[in-house]
């Protein structure tokens, strides 16, 4: 606490009273409302001057104020910006907000501070229509270019039926067409230099390597990219504005679908979240099955990743044994929850239900069964020569550059960083595991790969720990908030019965606030910044994704080599398009 | 007369047994990777699936044949004709068993490099004409690949033609009564081999088409039966290649009595077509630049010393 408030007084010993106020969250983060005159000098400050030193932008969304239910002692009263910024020094994070007014407000840039503002301030950009004045490419990133209005503010209809019958009217259909027709111009690329004239080829939208609707256009001279351009948002499924429409609980099985290889694992990103917001503890039983149910999907996700990334590189085999493993990682899973790659199964304070039994048995049957495997696949792909030489040297980044670009996850630590929110924020009751973060030291696509091989092996031994020490005790914990609630008391007294009733069909009422969670998911950190205004229904869902900053760099790290060698950058990067487009 | 009935009897027997082969290879592919990869492939169609061969090809058949507006027509037509023409015309010199051979050539081998430097057009008109980016960066990879594979290709087989000093293939045989050529001319037989998987574009090899980065590479825009001659091309290239490797440095149709001299040469010839699949089920691709490195800067020199060393020998033995 005491470090925290010295970080204020310091902030406003050095740009004066005026500049902040501070507000009370119910997450732990340091929240400071800045002038809108100021803020790109006290973010240039925290993040260059500040001896702790706020390096990475780890986030930049805005909040449309506008309908908030309560009268707020908030600042703004229509737009407000949110940067959320990472201190590693201090293993801490900050977040700054400001006040925007007006119809379509604007802000200046902050790219030239982090190059990663830049997707983020297209996105605000794209969803809010705030405009940010001295950026180099301010248009549309996810929702298409012919799209009117901006869906996150809140007169944007959420649903179809409140726009009104579709009509392609010929007009409509030749503007559309028009929007398709590809110009190098428009997206910043040259069509020739002095001795070449290049060729530009469309990866994607429909490409077998890239695992997804994800279209890259490629500035080719021969075979080598002399430039990269993401076009991201085929995938994009309006995550955040329906958790707007969806109550606190009925998001949940939403939260499934964004990293769709991580399944629970979004839940738990989520209702960290709302757990906060609501001050509910879950009790041990609940966190250590949590923790289970984690790190097997982890394993699941990155048994994908391996298996794909070989095949990426024309090794077909590896990803029908992984899959076969995953299958059996699956039927653990399906045992448990029921379900598959969706189990949707963490509830607010719990769990859906206990677990089976029996399940101990068939944890305990994986553990045996996998190590053995995963040496084999060891033996099949990390250590095949031409694997090797497709992947050692290839998209290399530093980790400064890493932390400039957004990077988390297995691509940070591959940079010889040693950076897990298990171990430095643990959540969850990680603390109480033993396991290692496993690091390598060249940031190229093989010491990614050797990182993530390696978390499975620790994923393993974490899984291995919660068999042994499951806790006793309750699935869901006590309190009116939990969503169901435990059912043993409703029938005794009135008011458990009006809250299980109310819960159930309104579903819960949580607390006006906000908080914000972050977990170490299986490709890198992800959050869900989660403002409630009192209401059954979220407020405003940020989802803040790993993948999203990792593709953004794409260009950066592909520059220069083949376009072989972008299916490696690709592979070893292992994103989500739904991770990406929300 | 009755030579000449002979010889069309031979063709076409030939020609039938081919064909069939190579659509059989098909199954056979589909079945092995399934072993290899933990799945169970084509089994529901007739006894073990087999008739997946009669499906597969009577899909091809029937498949809509479309020639892209944008394509450059009659060479998009001829480009798939010159892959089958090639290898077939190929198989005329190779001796099945001893009475079973369409030509014998006193240039067998030089017809065969030839040949197989022809069937590079089809790769190369073919990613040209259907006008498409991806296709032309395959034709392009494909055309460089299997021009520097053939340089060591042909190389590696004057060992074998110095000792047996003759390039008729009946000959070759015949001189490996003793001992066959892979136990005098290793090397030769591991880049022969190596430059005919390169030569046949298959996994690790199969830059041209490569399917994670370039789709399907210079076959990506065709269709029905025009890929299928590409698709039984492949067949055919690889039983090609398994057949020489099999004359050249496996004795041919030579072995013990008790089987027939064509079942030997089968035999051999049918294990290296397994090991072809076998290649395809565990190795990952190189990267183009890679594989003309490999090419250029290893297999290049060690053929050359192998041609110097094999020339020494043969000369020394002589005096």
């Amino acid at each position: 606490m005491e470090l925290r408030s010295s970080l204020v007084d310091e902030l406003i010993l050095h740009f004066g009273e005026s500049v902040f106020t501070q507000q009370t969250t119910a997450d732990e983060i340091t929240t400071l409302w800045v002038v809108k005159e100021k803020l790109v000098d006290v973010l240039s400050y925290l993040k260059n001057d500040h001896p702790i030193q706020f390096s990475m932008l780890y986030d930049l969304s805005a909040i449309d104020e506008r309908s908030y239910a309560k009268k707020n002692n908030h600042h703004s009263t229509e737009f407000t910006l949110v940067y959320h910024l990472l201190s590693f020094k201090r293993n801490q994070f900050i977040r700054l907000k400001v006040a925007l007014e007006g119809e379509f407000p604007k802000m200046s840039t902050i790219t030239h501070l982090w190059v990663a503002a830049n997707w983020y301030e297209r996105e605000v950009f794209d969803m809010f229509g705030i405009q940010f004045e001295g950026h180099p490419h301010l248009k549309r990133i996810l929702m298409p270019l012919t799209w009117e209005g901006h869906p996150l503010r809140k007169e944007h209809p959420a649903r179809a039926t409140e726009m009104g019958p579709f009509k392609l009217w010929d007009e409509k259909q030749d503007k559309e067409q028009h929007a398709l027709q590809f110009q190098p111009e428009d997206w910043g690329l040259k069509r020739k230099s002095a001795d070449t004239d290049y060729m530009f080829l469309n990866i994607g939208p429909q490409h077998p390597g890239t695992h997804g609707v994800l279209r890259i256009i490629l500035q080719l001279d021969g075979e080598d990219i002399v430039d990269a351009v993401p076009d991201i948002g085929f995938h994009h499924r309006g995550a955040e504005k329906m958790g707007e429409r969806q109550s606190w609980h009925t998001y949940i099985p939403y939260t499934d679908r964004i990293d769709y290889l991580g399944g629970v694992m979004n839940n738990l990103a989520y209702l960290l979240s709302v757990e906060k917001l609501a001050g509910i503890t879950v009790p041990d039983r609940v966190k250590t099955a949590r923790v289970m149910l984690c790190e097997f999907f982890r394993i699941a996700s990155h048994l994908v990743w391996y298996g794909t990334f070989a095949q990426d590189l024309g090794q077909l085999s590896p990803v029908f044994y992984m899959f076969t493993d995953r299958e059996k990682v699956f039927d653990i899973v399906e045992a448990i929850t029921g379900g598959r790659m969706h189990p949707n199964w963490f509830r607010i304070g719990g769990l859906a239900q206990d677990l089976p039994k029996g399940w101990d048995k068939m944890v305990s049957e994986f553990v045996a069964y996998f190590p053995k495997q995963l040496r084999e696949y060891h033996d099949m792909v990390m250590k095949n020569s031409i694997f090797k030489a497709r992947t050692i040297g290839i998209g290399i980044y530093t980790l400064q550059e890493a932390i400039e670009w957004g990077v988390t996850g297995p691509g940070l630590r591959a940079c010889g960083f040693e950076w897990d929110f298990r171990k430095k924020q643990p959540y969850s009751g990680y603390e109480n595991f033993e396991f290692d973060i496993p690091t390598a030291q060249n940031g190229d696509c093989y010491d990614r790969a050797v990182v993530r091989v390696e978390e499975m092996w620790q994923s393993l031994r974490i899984i291995e720990q919660c068999l042994n020490n499951m806790p006793e005790g309750d699935y869901k914990s006590d309190h009116p908030l939990t969503t169901p609630p435990l059912k043993k008391h409703t029938m005794q007294d009135i008011e458990t019965l009006i809250t299980h009733f109310l819960g159930v069909s309104w579903g819960p009422v949580i607390p006006p606030g906000e908080a914000m969670s972050c977990i170490e998911a299986t490709k890198g950190s992800n959050s869900y910044y989660l403002i409630s205004d009192g209401n059954t229904s979220p407020y405003r869902v940020r989802v803040r994704t790993p993948s999203f900053p990792h593709m953004q760099m794409l260009p950066y790290i592909s520059k220069g080599y083949t376009v072989a060698d972008l299916l490696s950058i690709l592979g070893s990067m292992d994103y989500v398009l739904a991770d990406i487009d929300r | 007369m009755n030579e000449t009935l002979t010889y069309i009897l031979t063709i076409v027997g030939e020609l039938f047994s081919l064909l069939t082969l190579a659509a059989l290879l098909i199954w056979v592919e589909r079945r092995m990777l399934a072993l290899w990869q933990d799945r169970l492939g084509p089994n529901r169609a007739g006894p073990f699936g087999l008739f997946i061969v009669v499906a597969d090809t009577l899909k091809l058949f029937f498949k809509e044949d479309w020639i892209p507006p944008f394509s450059e027509k009659a060479v998009f037509v001829i480009a798939p004709a010159i892959l089958v023409i090639t290898v077939l015309l190929s198989f005329t010199i190779i001796p099945f068993a001893p009475g079973i051979l369409i030509t014998d050539f006193n240039i067998g081998i030089l017809f065969f490099l030839a040949m197989s430097s022809l069937g590079v057009y089809s790769i190369v008109l073919g990613g040209w004409a259907s006008n498409n980016k991806y296709s032309l960066l395959g034709a392009l990879r494909g055309a460089s690949q299997m021009i520097s594979y053939e340089v060591f290709m042909g190389l590696s087989l004057m060992g074998v033609v110095m000792l047996s000093g003759s390039f008729s293939l009946r000959d070759i045989v015949e001189a490996q009564r003793n001992h066959w050529f892979i136990l005098l001319q290793p090397v030769g037989f591991v880049i022969f081999f190596i430059a005919g998987i390169a030569e046949t574009h298959r996994l690790p090899f199969d830059i041209p088409e490569a399917e994670s980065e370039l789709v399907a590479g210079f076959h990506s825009e065709y269709s029905s039966m025009k890929f299928g001659m590409f698709f039984i091309g492949e067949y055919l290239g690889i039983t090609l290649i398994s057949a020489m490797v099999t004359t050249l440095f496996l004795g041919g149709w030579l072995g013990p009595e008790f089987l027939p001299p064509i079942c030997w040469f089968a035999l051999k010839t049918f294990a290296f077509i397994l090991f072809f699949i076998l290649l395809r089920a565990s190795l990952p691709r190189p990267r183009y630049d890679q594989l003309m490195g490999y090419g250029w800067k290893v297999l290049l020199p060690v053929t050359l010393l192998n041609l110097l060393v094999t020339g020494a020998v043969v000369l020394l033995l002589k005096n």
